[in-house]
């Protein structure tokens, strides 16, 4: 054998080493998961029983659609409607991708239909309409669907005359349905209008992240409204603020507290306390 | 006058013609003859040219730096209009101007954003870019309207709401969100303009109303062009392209049933005659507010809910 010879036998086996590492990590990987804030490696299994919370460092972990509405609602109450609404393409959208294969694959990532669930169900015991979103969606955007969806439930609580519940997580409009997708902040906005003139109570949940055409609409027009931990919320983007006003934000910028501290929400609640927050709030309401 | 890029070649052939005229006047050689058939074929090729733009050309007309702002529609179109100023708590943003006026002997809340023609100006105006504090403004003088029973008419031309911190920390996303839902209560007719720029939820939070109508170079869309192919194309000079698949010229959102009709531009678009467009805007507004003022409150209110319930296509 040569020293060159050596050399590359030595290579080879760092090589097949490494892979049988990366193997490990990869079943790791289903049982681990790290934090992204306080970079623990935590078992899955003890972050589920936590409510997606870091048990570490209390770090609130986006949450789907379907998780939320298991930890908010009374169990088997949630009957979900309007399922039955799905995606059109109504302008033929053609980005990098077509919007139709965007949204088939968006449908396989999260096994549902769009970005929000509607439906009514009870919490501790009341009645309540919800529409509650999903990020992992298309980031929770907000087209036909969503708006129509969120309308739908307002009108169910309309005609029930029962609480309303939106749980909002969204980048903001779909720019897939550019102006229809900017008429559905009218037309939430406009059935918001009609839950106050029925004097019927309208709570909004903010959970991390809520932006864009989603908190210019009815996110921010309830009647109280919660903010989960850790949740960022905001108008514009931080990126474009910055590229606008051309200087750097504080780290804290558009995080819950920070909204806390300029008065634009009623409460900061972590996972563990918000459905007997609700609870409570919907009791106190009752005349 | 600013001329645009695709506009140089009709530019250059009326120079021609300029000339031409110079040097028959001078010669005393007669070419009446040449010169009338020039104009004819400039003319021509004027009017092919302004009917076949593409959206990222009339882009550029919406955003022409000459194009009428809301003071120069409220000078033509209204008598006796005194600005309103203020939001009553701290602020009297410039990007959102307000008043009441006389249109043709009708009182009318009129309110629009506010661009300026010079760098100076927009840097006064915010280039049209409202503060929350714009907003409430607004808001304060729908419900003045309300009390009083007149009209609103509202006159858009935005880039969008101002992203700014401060803007932030006042809560802009409220702002506009509370805009959308207390002029889904108001008792009286509210006409919205979009004359320029519509953009995104800076230009909803004016245009929650029971017509909308549209210049006819303006464009109204969820998200500017160069927004929408830096974040999806993530190239921003795709913003023609992007253009092109959001539709956004007027003609596109009457076939989609967003808006109730069109007011025609003068040939060039509306900086080339302020008069006319001055004057179509007026009948057009005027003919709007005859047809909802005798409707009663609660149809009204019924109507407005109606019209943006619609809104929306998808598969059931």
């Amino acid at each position: 054998m040569t020293v060159k010879d050596w050399f590359e036998q030595r290579k080879e086996m760092q090589i097949a080493r490494r892979a049988k590492e990366t193997q490990i990590d990869d079943s790791i990987g289903k049982l681990w998961v790290k934090c992204y804030n306080c970079n623990s490696q935590l078992l899955k299994k003890e972050v589920e029983e936590n409510l997606d919370v870091c048990p570490k460092c209390n770090y609130h972990f986006r949450i789907n659609a379907r998780t939320r509405i298991n930890q908010l609602f009374d169990e088997g109450t949630f009957e979900e409607l309007f399922g039955n609404i799905t995606t059109a393409d109504p302008l033929n959208f053609v980005d990098t991708e077509p919007y139709k294969k965007r949204i088939t694959q968006a449908k396989a990532k999260t096994n549902m239909n769009e970005a929000v669930i509607s439906g009514v169900g009870k919490i501790d015991g009341n009645e309540v309409a919800a529409a509650v979103m999903d990020f992992e969606f298309m980031g929770g955007s907000m087209g036909s669907v969503v708006g129509e969806k969120v309308t739908l439930a307002m009108e169910e609580a309309l005609k029930r005359k029962i609480p309303m519940i939106a749980v909002t997580a969204s980048g903001g409009a779909r720019m897939q349905e550019s102006i229809l997708s900017l008429m559905q902040m009218a037309k939430t906005s406009c059935a918001v209008a009609r839950l106050n003139e029925a004097g019927l109570l309208y709570i909004t949940v903010l959970t991390e992240p809520t932006f864009g055409g989603v908190t210019a609409s009815f996110a921010t027009l309830g009647d109280i409204i919660i903010a989960e931990q850790d949740a960022r919320i905001g108008f514009a983007g931080r990126r474009v603020i910055e590229q606008t006003i051309r200087q750097s934000l504080p780290a804290d910028f558009q995080t819950a507290n920070y909204l806390m501290k300029y008065g634009q929400i009623d409460m900061i609640s972590s996972r563990a306390e918000l459905k007997s927050t609700i609870s409570k709030l919907i009791n106190l309401h009752k005349n | 006058m600013t001329i645009l890029e695709f506009e140089k070649p009709l530019y250059e052939i009326q120079e021609k013609i300029q000339e031409l005229k110079q040097i028959s006047e001078s010669s005393g050689m007669d070419v009446t003859e040449q010169i009338e058939t020039f104009e004819k074929q400039a003319n021509e090729y004027k009017k092919e040219l302004y009917a076949n733009l593409t959206p990222a050309q009339r882009l550029q007309i919406a955003r022409h730096s000459d194009r009428p702002t809301f003071l120069d529609y409220v000078k033509l179109m209204t008598t006796d209009f005194i600005e309103l100023h203020g939001d009553r708590e701290g602020c009297d943003d410039r990007a959102i101007i307000g008043g009441i006026a006389k249109i043709d002997g009708q009182s009318v809340i009129i309110i629009g954003t506010q661009k300026g023609k010079t760098t100076k100006e927009n840097l006064v105006y915010n280039f049209g870019m409202p503060q929350p504090q714009g907003y409430r403004k607004a808001l304060r003088l729908f419900y003045h309207a309300n009390k009083f029973n007149l009209p609103i008419v509202t006159l858009i031309d935005t880039p969008g709401a101002y992203p700014g911190m401060k803007a932030e920390e006042t809560a802009q996303g409220t702002a506009i969100a509370e805009n959308l839902r207390e002029m889904a209560k108001l008792n009286v007719p509210i006409i919205a303009v979009i004359t320029g720029e519509g953009c995104s939820g800076g230009a909803l939070g004016l245009a929650v109303a029971d017509k909308v109508f549209m210049l006819e170079h303006s464009y109204y869309t969820v998200i500017s062009p160069e927004g929408c192919a830096s974040i999806l194309w993530r190239d921003a000079s795709k913003a023609d392209v992007a253009a092109q698949a959001l539709k956004i010229t007027s003609e596109d959102l009457l076939e989609l049933e967003i808006i109730d009709g069109i007011v025609k531009e003068p040939l060039g678009g509306a900086h080339c005659d302020y008069e006319m467009i001055g004057n179509e805007l007026k009948s057009t507004i005027l003919k709007s507010i005859k047809e909802l003022k005798n409707i009663k409150p609660e149809k009204l209110k019924n109507d407005r809910y109606n019209k943006f319930r619609r809104m929306g296509v998808f598969c059931q």
